[in-house]
């Protein structure tokens, strides 16, 4: 068996996959898929685990967490539990990694995906800033990291990075669409007071008292006041890329701050692969059904193809497989705007009967999800297509933990709640939501963040160890406010000892 | 060459090992792999570093899973272990794996050595392995899953698949059997017999400790030996042999006298394992709280009569609230020159992968 089956992939020859990928790519874009060149490499198992574990970029800084995750894979393939197929980045060109053992059928497969994955990397506005020579920046960070080692001890550096990763995820994830600060202006006058009655409208006489209401004005006088106030406020307003406050406020070595720097540009540069993974692998699955089904497919193919393609989309009991998700979703809103059932009329309409059968034939599935494609992020995308019918259809529940029996179980199977929880998971990556609210809390200099908590509490534990990470870039006391049981709690620690302070 | 990543692994191997970022430790988790042995699930060892991070208690956040059920059934499974491969577009499948693979898995990874089995019958045998596919064999022989698959791929092929009505009659040429391939086993057959203390300080815990490193020695001796038989002997202030099942699931009260244990496990040998013929273990796992003026017969019945007929003996000693556990210490000062005595420490699921490299790693 193993014999033939190393066999049968040395045929497969350079020239022969350069050509499947032509006829592959050509079917493609008449589809209507645009992408940046893709280069291919066929990597055996243990390359292909290394590129992964790196995050798809063989020439990232060194860490012993890519060798945990490198030893994951391996192990994983090693005892014959999971084997990855294939790998695609973020780049321009876009660089994808072919397994080399994988037969012809499969190869096809994943090129025809890859098709998707690079047309979503494209045009997805969310991967508008991205850094798309990533490969070269990342092996930019491998050097300079090496070379802090070199000259700083390996130990060291590598202690600061293990304290910068724990702190990687307190970024902004919405920072590069927005302006968050405000350019800078000149400090407000002090004729400020005088200016004040420019807030207040024109009017003449008797009106004045109908224009410009005095609770209004009062009102207004006030939240100038406060806003005054506020420019004092040290950030001005609180702060949720906290690694940008460290960088620019915490007293570290130039190497450091450098490091630090690092992280946080590959959190940044990862960020939006996580908050697109149901549409990415929905859009690639969508990919590559068509291509394959409507193209590609050899009549001997087939049953290999439907193996194939039936395990990436299978439904694993008890959680969200995002090739399946995705694919189901845009299938739906296909068939939807293929049908015509959308708009005020469809939202409308009462009765089931007709529904069933409401077929307008506007045929505008494919420009739908090409427009999808662009214009979504799984959060919106959730929000804006999940639908009753689909979530009864594909069976859809929400689960929780139950204390008593100490499982978790199926909590519900209504929509509103299910789709409540799947944006929950999806909001801000799954993350908690923790700004920067003090830089110089107690006027001591110590840091102040606040976790706006939304129902759900911290591991208090696990914030102990990230606050005394945290204290060793900030190097003074830092504090997070948090709520514990009900009960508004702050932590601290001061560099020695940590102090639990329950706010009544 | 090298890969890059081999330096990351060896420096990640590092901190799990304790030699290197002591800082560390506090974070390494026993994490597992799920394998399956026949119906059952067993779990390969994979620590993991998890750095900490502001997080949610998961369990209180809950999430969304598909499939069928109503509400208020429990979920099969741990939702949170699933992670569906990581950010950039990679794919994870499922396959199977045997037996005889995670046992020289095993072995690579605890650097296990090949066991030398001991005795007349020290003669290498041919056995069969179905482990291949053929296109000729016996009816009782025939690979359902392999002959559909065929017939399928051959109806879609000729055109003569019916979607609306997918019959599939396999022909002749589509029919695959099993085949099998010579392996070389040495014929030499091995007893494990399993004592365990049952007395009202074990704990459930306790037990599923017992059981995890039973399986796995299970495992290693059976790929090393043609036949392996297993008998079990539970002990309080008595002892008797019992089967597997109740060996695992019985909770006795009382107290502990371990030398009535040693005395059932040599009567056993006396009478149906004769050391010419047989490869012996023994391994005894308790708690260590054995009544002091016992220890002189536990050490004389050892040292006397079971120590000569077998190639080992192991004791394991699982910790319990209740438990001193100074058993420990004076078998391990008694026999410490004697090479056949292996003791371990079991505190945690963490100490089992210890535990078994102490007791296999003299390849005896």
């Amino acid at each position: 068996m193993g014999g033939s089956l190393i066999r049968k992939c040395k045929m497969i020859t350079k020239t022969q996959l350069l050509d499947i990928q032509h006829e592959i790519e050509d079917h493609a874009c008449a589809m209507g898929f645009d992408f940046f060149p893709v280069i291919y490499e066929m990597c055996d198992y243990q390359t292909i685990s290394e590129v992964a574990a790196y995050g798809g970029f063989p020439t990232r800084y060194p860490h012993w967490s890519f060798g945990m995750e490198y030893d994951r894979l391996t192990k994983g393939y090693g005892y014959g539990l999971q084997k990855i197929y294939e790998m695609v980045i973020n780049t321009n060109p876009v660089y994808a990694y072919l397994l080399d053992v994988n037969q012809l059928v499969d190869q096809k497969l994943v090129i025809a995906h890859v098709c998707g994955h690079a047309h979503f990397f494209k045009h997805n506005y969310m991967f508008g800033p991205t850094n798309r020579k990533m490969l070269d920046e990342m092996a930019n960070h491998g050097h300079r990291i090496r070379r802090y080692m070199a000259k700083y001890g390996v130990e060291e550096v590598e202690n600061f990075i293990d304290c910068c990763l724990t702190i990687e995820d307190l970024i902004d994830l919405h920072a590069p669409f927005i302006k968050r600060h405000d350019d800078p202006v000149a400090p407000p006058n002090e004729d400020d007071e005088q200016a004040e009655p420019s807030h207040k409208l024109k009017a003449t006489g008797y009106m004045e008292e109908y224009i410009n209401p005095p609770d209004f004005v009062e009102e207004q006088r006030r939240k100038r006041l406060e806003d005054a106030k506020a420019q004092q406020n040290f950030p001005v307003r609180p702060e949720k890329d906290v690694l940008l406050f460290l960088l620019h406020y915490a007293p570290l070595q130039p190497w450091q701050r450098d490091v630090l720097d690092i992280v946080r540009e590959e959190a940044y540069y990862f960020a939006p692969q996580g908050q697109t993974k149901i549409m990415n692998e929905g859009c690639a699955c969508w990919a590559h059904t068509r291509l394959m089904t409507q193209k590609i497919l050899r009549d001997e193919d087939v049953i290999d193809y439907a193996e194939h393609h039936s395990g990436t989309v299978a439904a694993h009991p008890g959680r969200i497989n995002p090739y399946r998700l995705g694919l189901a979703l845009l299938n739906d809103i296909e068939r939807r705007w293929d049908k015509g059932q959308f708009g005020k009329e469809w939202e409308e309409c009462d009765d089931l009967e007709k529904k069933r059968h409401w077929d307008k034939g506007a045929g505008l599935g494919k420009e739908k999800v090409f427009e999808v494609w662009q214009h979504f992020n799984d959060v919106s995308f959730i929000d804006e297509f999940l639908t009753p019918d689909f979530v009864a259809e594909h069976m859809l529940f929400g689960y929780e933990w139950n204390d008593d029996t100490e499982v978790y179980e199926i909590a519900t199977r209504d929509f509103r709640a299910i789709k409540e929880k799947l944006l929950f998971g999806l909001t801000n990556h799954g993350r908690p939501f923790i700004y920067v609210t003090d830089g110089n809390y107690e006027n001591r200099g110590e840091l102040y963040l606040q976790h706006r908590h939304e129902g759900i509490d911290l591991k208090i534990e696990e914030a102990k160890d990230t606050l005394r990470n945290l204290f060793t870039i900030w190097q003074r006391p830092v504090h997070i406010e948090t709520m514990y049981d009900d009960n508004t709690t702050i932590l601290s620690f001061d560099g020695k000892d940590h102090l639990e302070t329950i706010r009544g | 060459m090298a890969q890059r990543i081999e330096g990351d692994a060896a420096r990640f191997r590092g901190i799990v090992r304790g030699k290197i970022k002591e800082q560390l430790k506090g974070y390494i988790s026993t994490g597992e792999m799920i394998g399956k042995k026949g119906r059952d699930l067993v779990s390969i060892p994979l620590p993991q570093i998890t750095l900490p991070q502001f997080r949610y208690g998961s369990k209180q956040a809950g999430g969304v899973g598909q499939g069928p059920g109503d509400v208020g059934d429990p979920l099969s499974g741990d939702p949170s272990r699933g992670k569906a491969g990581s950010e950039s577009g990679e794919h994870i499948l499922e396959v199977d794996v045997s037996l005889d693979e995670l046992a020289a898995l095993l072995g690579e990874e605890l650097e296990l050595p090949k066991v030398e089995p001991r005795g007349k019958k020290n003669i290498t045998q041919q056995v069969d392995k179905y482990t291949g596919i053929a296109t000729t064999g016996p009816e009782s022989l025939r690979h359902f899953k392999r002959t559909y698959k065929q017939a399928l791929r051959r109806q879609v092929l000729s055109g003569d698949y019916n979607a609306q009505d997918p019959k599939i009659v396999p022909i002749r040429e589509d029919t695959r059997y099993r085949s099998w391939n010579p392996v070389l086993l040495p014929e030499a057959n091995a007893v494990i017999i399993y004592a365990m203390d049952v007395s009202g300080s074990m704990g459930d815990e306790q037990k599923e400790l017992v059981r995890i490193t039973a399986f796995w020695i299970d495992t290693w001796l059976r790929s090393q030996y043609k036949d392996v038989t297993q008998c079990y002997v539970i002990h309080d202030a008595k002892a008797r042999e019992v089967d597997e099942h109740t060996f695992y699931h019985t909770r006795e009260g009382g107290g502990t006298k371990i030398s009535s244990a040693y005395s059932v496990m040599n009567n056993i040998i006396d009478e149906r394992f004769s050391p010419a013929d047989w490869n012996i273990y023994a391994f005894h796992f308790s708690d260590g709280d054995n009544w002091e003026e016992d220890n002189d017969s536990c050490t004389d019945l050892l040292e006397n009569q079971i120590l000569p007929k077998v190639n080992q003996f192991c004791y394991g000693q699982v910790t319990s609230y209740w438990g001193s556990g100074q058993y420990l210490t004076d078998l391990y000062d008694y026999f410490e020159e004697n090479d056949k005595v292996v003791t371990s420490e079991i505190n945690s699921r963490d100490d089992v992968l210890k535990a078994i490299k102490d007791f296999l790693g003299k390849g005896r």
